[in-house]
Parts: structure tokens; C-alpha cells; sequence
């Protein structure tokens, strides 16, 4: 009798739409992806369930665990003119350079009268002036931030108004250290309510129930 | 054609011509593979976890007129007094007398939690059935939400305040916010600690 073959299969696939798709994948993350820029101070935020993500256009201020402050805004259009309104207000004067890197830099935590030396200095002294600052003073005596804030609002309303999109108006975030003592974070809330802010967004870490 | 035939049919034909070695053109994959997969992974990673969340909160505007000042149902009130202890919370019903005797309990889901799901259970449990409502598509988001409002800040709702000390760490007032959230407590409020209330944790601490 004659045997019955078992036609063998071709043990090898074809991988290629596998592979397309993956490189196809690998380029999109690849270019969606916004890498994390270097940040003044490190902060342990504390965790909550919130699955809000954090807006894009934000005012942020982060309290590290000594209750430094330090400040950034987002939108580089609003950062540039925010300086220029405080640096006439404090009488600072910089040059066209210190300007530029003022818009590319993230959050800082130096007073206006070392804002000059901070922005001249090179990467490895700014991380030593990031250590020695004491943040941005916020006390009533001499009280920048709450500059630093009323600026940055009246700028992004005054561009909220001119583009006609008023629903993306400047969100205000504090992110807070774990180990920073909520009554710091209460007079930064306070110096915010004080410029009519009542709602806050606080940053966190994503945790399970 | 009629070459090439042949040369596959034997290979070991009569006549050997010498002839170019022809090389395959099928380059190993594998390795380029593998280093797509291992950056696909790492960027999908990175993308989803890398944009921090946030807990929104309102603070209360500082009231003009004393008249105004909202007074909380004796029954409804739960007042929660954060130190600097990390594992300890101290609470109370009500309004703090001289006899008031506080109770103590932790951040584990099993302290707080627990007796605030157990004093806010009517609320949970219709805000859960709210859920379960748009799930099954009943309702709609907007209702749902105007819905769970409507729940969370009635009357018989739990109040709770939320007292803090000059040494209270961050950290413990966003855990308890976060409690306050899992258990559906919208009525909500961070205070000073009083005087009063301050004694009153010295004294069990004695």
C-alpha cells in the first residue's frame, strides 16, 4: 500500500508586515514622544487615583522639601514678555542672549537681582546656584512670585483675547515635594488666592486604590 | 533556462562549468527585529507614563461677611486633625467638647478609609449605582455628572474638615484628599488647627 505523505509546512513565516508595523510604531513614538527637560530641583510628588493628566498650558510652581519655590510657564510667547514686564518692574536689564535663554529654560527659583548672574552662568554653575537658592521670595515684605504670577495671567489673558481662544487659558499647578510641609504650601496657595486664583491643580503620581 | 534546470535537478551534472558561487539574498532579520521591538516598547513605556496626573482642588474664598460663614449638621461633621506622625490620623464627630474623647486611625485603606466609606455609605452606594447607570449607557456623561453633584452635596452627606498644624507634611494632606475622592466626599475643607484641638491630641497622647 502506498504511504500517504503529510505534505510538510515551511516551518519559516513571513515576518515582514510584523516588522513594517513595528518600525511604523517605532517612528511614531519616536517623534510624539517630548523628552523630559532638565528641571531646577527634584521633587517627590506624593500619589493619588486622579487619572487627570496635566494640561498643557499650566503655571506651574514647585515647593521642594525645604519650602524653596520655584516658577516656569509653559508657553514661551508668555514667559518672554512675563520677563520683560519684571525686569522693568525690578529694574533689571538684560541683554538680547540672556533673554533667549530665559525662553528656552525651564523652572528657576532665583530672585530677580541674581536673575542676570543665573542667566549668564554655565550649566554646571547653574546647578550650583539651583542648590545654593533659597526660591523665589514670596513672604509679604518682598513678595515676587506674587509678580511673577499677576504677569503671567494678565499676559496669557491679554493673548487668549487677541488669538479669540478663550478656553485655553493658563492653568495654575503646584507640585509639591512629599516631605514639604503643607503650611508652606498654604502660603503659596494664599499668595495665589490673594491674585484671585481659587483652584489648583496638584500634581501627582498615579497609584492604585 | 534550460540551464538552470538541469543545475538544479543534480548539481552533480557531467560537465562542471565553473561558475560565480551565487551568495543568498536573504539578509538575518533577527537582530534589527529585535532592536524595533525593545525601542517599541521603550517608547510606549515613556509616552504613557511620562506626563504627571494631577488632583484638582478649590479653596474657599475668605468669607467678607462672618454672617456668611457656612455651620455645619452637628451629625453630618467629621473633623480630621493631621500632625506630623506619618501613620496617625486623630478624628471626631460633631463638635468638639470638653468631654470629647478623639479617636486615632492610619492611612491604610483599612483605617481611614474604612470609616469613611462606612459614615458615607449612602453616597457611595448611590454614586455607584449612577455608575453603573452610564456603563450601561442609561445615562448620559453630563447627567451623570450633574447627577453625582447632586448626590454628593446634599444635606445628609458627609462633611469633613480637614485640620492641619504648623508641622503637617504635604504628603499627608493630599493622602486623606485622595481618601476623600475614593469615597465620594465632595464637601470638603483644610482649616487651621485650633487650640483647642491641639490640647486635645496632647491629652491622649499623655
Amino acid at each position: 500500500m502506498p504511504k500517504i505523505k503529510v505534505p510538510r509546512s515551511n516551518p519559516t513565516l513571513d515576518m515582514t508586515p510584523m516588522v513594517d508595523l513595528a518600525f511604523l510604531l517605532v517612528t511614531f513614538f519616536m517623534l510624539t514622544a517630548t523628552f523630559r527637560t532638565e528641571e531646577a530641583v527634584v521633587v517627590d510628588t506624593p500619589s493619588s487615583i486622579s487619572e487627570k493628566l496635566l494640561p498643557d498650558n499650566t503655571m506651574m510652581v514647585t515647593i521642594d522639601t525645604a519650602g524653596r519655590v520655584f516658577y516656569n510657564i509653559d508657553d514661551q510667547k508668555v514667559r518672554v514678555k512675563v520677563l520683560e514686564n519684571m525686569t522693568s518692574k525690578y529694574g533689571v536689564k538684560l541683554s538680547a542672549e540672556e533673554i533667549k535663554e530665559f525662553e528656552l529654560m525651564k523652572d528657576f527659583g532665583m530672585p530677580m537681582a541674581n536673575l542676570k548672574q543665573y542667566l549668564a552662568a554655565s550649566k554646571a554653575e547653574r546647578a550650583q546656584m539651583d542648590k545654593a537658592t533659597k526660591g523665589i521670595p514670596y513672604d509679604s515684605l518682598k513678595n515676587e512670585l506674587s509678580d511673577w504670577i499677576l504677569y503671567g495671567r494678565v499676559i496669557d489673558a491679554s493673548i487668549a483675547v487677541e488669538n479669540g481662544d478663550e478656553a485655553d487659558r493658563l492653568k495654575i499647578a503646584i507640585k509639591g515635594d512629599s516631605e514639604a510641609n503643607y503650611a508652606t504650601v498654604r502660603k503659596i496657595m494664599k499668595v495665589f488666592q490673594d491674585r484671585k486664583v481659587n483652584s489648583f491643580s496638584l500634581v501627582t503620581n498615579l497609584e492604585g486604590k | 533556462m534550460a540551464e538552470l534546470s538541469t543545475d538544479s535537478g543534480g548539481g552533480g551534472g557531467k560537465h562542471q562549468k565553473k561558475r560565480a558561487k551565487k551568495s543568498s539574498t536573504k539578509v538575518d532579520m533577527t537582530p534589527m527585529v529585535d532592536l524595533a521591538f525593545l525601542l517599541l516598547t521603550f517608547f510606549v513605556l515613556t509616552a504613557t507614563f511620562g506626563k504627571p496626573k494631577t488632583m484638582d482642588i478649590n479653596m474657599p474664598l475668605e468669607p467678607k461677611d462672618k454672617k456668611k460663614i457656612t455651620k455645619v449638621e452637628d451629625q453630618t461633621a467629621m473633623t480630621v486633625l493631621l500632625t506630623e506622625k506619618k501613620d496617625v490620623i486623630y478624628y471626631y464627630f460633631g463638635v468638639l467638647k470638653k468631654d470629647t474623647k478623639l479617636d486615632s486611625t492610619n492611612y491604610a485603606p483599612s483605617g481611614l478609609r474604612k470609616i469613611l466609606l462606612d459614615k458615607n455609605k449612602d453616597v457611595v452606594a448611590q454614586v455607584n449605582q449612577l455608575k453603573e447607570k452610564k456603563t450601561q449607557k442609561t445615562i448620559s456623561d453630563s447627567t451623570y455628572k450633574s447627577e453625582v453633584m447632586k448626590v454628593q452635596s446634599a444635606k445628609e452627606a458627609l462633611y469633613v474638615i480637614v485640620k492641619t498644624n504648623d508641622k503637617t507634611k504635604y504628603k499627608s494632606v493630599v493622602d486623606v484628599l485622595d481618601e476623600l475622592n475614593i469615597c465620594e466626599v465632595d464637601k470638603k475643607v483644610i482649616m487651621d488647627m485650633a487650640t483647642a484641638e491641639k490640647l486635645a491630641i496632647k491629652k491622649i497622647n499623655n
